[in-house]
């Protein structure tokens, strides 16, 4: 051992945690500089998982690139899905009939939820309680078996296509996403009982991890982690794209700025996303779900095209840029966990190791949306 | 002293409650399968691998070698082997050559087929050591279902 390891007045050392980590959630490191049980610093590295997507999006056509969005984040795939559609017909002036639109989100606000329960039971599993994160499946695989019975896959679906959907659903995926929403609803006092309510759970996150508005602000922390810091901003509500204006639902928003306003936060969520889904199945018209002039090979016009939208994480935009040629010259993608992952250096500053692993589990990350 | 003892009867009263919705939960029924016993039947909209579909008229398949499929793959995983051959009009198929280990299974190919002339499978059960094995001649596993 060094002597300057041996003195007293030094008892810093480094700790990596991951990039293997079951408190991770994937391949991410963070080089932690620890004074005892305390952080002093903690720098996220990054690249374990990098697959080049915005490249990806530059070398294959419009169309090519629809399967890439499902593999950014896994878990809330269909908003994603749904953020690259919106983009390319916004670029190529697609119409898209109001049946598929109503069918877009239906199946993202479930896919919404579906997200929110992995979450809910991770997290929980992250601070020690096994417990939730089984019931949490049950309730998640059922969503998954809806989705699948309409995407024709469970997790990295690829359904929204330019100008509509893959294809139409049946009553009986309504009538089973109704049948969902009533069982989840009788199920969310049990979730409130067993986690919410908890003394132990309560201690460990309240007035733990604070994040200040003005941090998010600094960093361009988005979601649920803004929400959670008492700044409404849902970009459904913000910039509405899709049917959102036209359906009746509330934008949680809590002021506390710890752990447990951004769990609330999502608790919340889910529940409007319930009302969402019923509002959009009570109204959903029929029709097409396809659009019927949609060019078989796309080209934009050249210009610098943005779209936003909200995903479970926070906001998902991308921006191309297109020479008029069928493929992008520039596809940058913007994901939400990576900004709200670059707060933790500063929001940990301080911190108890096991403290900080419940502000990185509140944050919700998606490794593989993070690296791209 | 008395959030003492406060702090004691809250965290008793959470730890009964959590205890009694364990303990409810304990006695419904499985919500799990036996796997290798007992397996879900796919919906019939799964995307398994694709398979070229046999036309009940002909009881062979409807591919006429346009190659929009091998186009239309993001992934390159689509060889397709056509030949001429006398006596019949245009191209006839071969092989049939699909790289499985590079498949999304997003469905261009099948958007693109014309004469649709392929399908999703619904086989879920793959699993091997050897990569080769994922490398699929369609024609010859159609010509082996007969």
């Amino acid at each position: 051992m060094s002597s300057q390891a041996l003195s007293q007045n030094n008892e810093r050392f480094e700790v990596n945690l991951g990039p293997q980590h079951p408190a991770t959630h994937g391949v991410l490191r963070v080089k932690l500089l620890m004074d005892g049980e305390y952080i002093v610093d903690a720098e996220p590295v990054l690249g374990y998982i990098h697959r080049m997507h915005e490249l990806m999006g530059e070398n294959r056509t419009w169309a090519q690139f629809l399967p890439n969005m499902g593999r950014l984040d896994y878990l809330s795939a269909l908003s994603y899905n749904l953020g690259y559609v919106e983009l390319v017909e916004k670029m190529a002036g697609i119409e898209v009939p109001e049946r598929a639109e109503y069918i877009r989100v239906i199946t993202t606000e479930m896919n919404r939820i579906s997200s929110h329960l992995l979450w809910f039971g991770a997290f929980v599993l992250d601070l020690g309680g096994f417990t939730p994160l089984l019931y949490a499946f049950t309730d998640r695989e059922e969503i998954l078996d809806l989705l699948e019975s309409v995407t024709g896959a469970r997790l990295t679906y690829c359904y929204y296509r330019f100008g509509g959907c893959y294809n139409d659903v049946e009553d009986e995926f309504l009538s089973g996403c109704l049948a969902f929403i009533k069982r989840l609803r009788a199920r969310m006092p049990m979730y409130h009982n067993l986690v919410t309510k908890n003394v132990i759970l309560r201690q460990r996150l309240e007035r733990v991890g604070p994040v200040s508005a003005e941090m998010c602000r600094k960093y361009g922390a988005t979601g649920p982690v803004l929400r959670g810091s008492g700044v409404n901003y849902d970009v459904r509500k913000n910039e509405p794209y899709s049917i959102y204006p036209e359906l009746d639902f509330d934008v949680p928003v809590y002021h506390e700025g710890d752990s447990m306003a951004r769990y609330m936060v999502r608790m919340d969520e889910i529940e409007q996303c319930m009302r969402i889904i019923e509002q959009a199945i009570a109204k959903i018209p029929s029709g097409p779900v396809m659009a019927e002039k949609v060019p078989k090979m796309i080209k934009p016009e050249p210009g610098d095209y943005y779209h936003a939208v909200e995903a479970a994480r926070g906001t998902f935009s991308i921006r191309a840029v297109s020479d008029g040629k069928n493929q992008a010259y520039r596809m940058k993608l913007r994901s939400p966990t990576f900004s709200n992952l670059s707060l933790f250096q500063e929001a940990s500053k301080g911190m108890l190791l096991a403290d900080a692993l419940a502000l990185m589990g509140s944050l919700d990350l998606v490794i593989p949306e993070i690296d791209r | 002293m008395a959030g003492y003892f406060t702090n004691i009867l809250s965290g008793t009263k959470s730890l009964l409650v959590g205890l009694s919705i364990t303990q409810k939960e304990f006695f419904k029924k499985p919500v799990t399968l036996q796997y290798p016993w007992e397996s879900l039947e796919m919906t019939p909209r799964y995307r398994g691998h694709i398979q070229l579909i046999k036309d009940p008229e002909t009881g062979s398949h409807k591919c006429i070698s346009c190659g929009m499929c091998q186009r239309g793959c993001p992934s390159n995983c689509i060889t397709i082997h056509s030949e001429k051959q006398e006596g019949v009009k245009g191209k006839v198929l071969v092989k049939y050559e699909l790289d499985f280990t590079k498949c999304s299974l997003c469905g261009q190919c099948i958007e693109n087929c014309k004469p649709s002339a392929i399908e999703f499978s619904k086989e879920y059960n793959l699993a091997s050591t050897r990569k080769e094995d994922f490398h699929y001649d369609l024609l010859k596993r159609l010509k082996e279902q007969k």
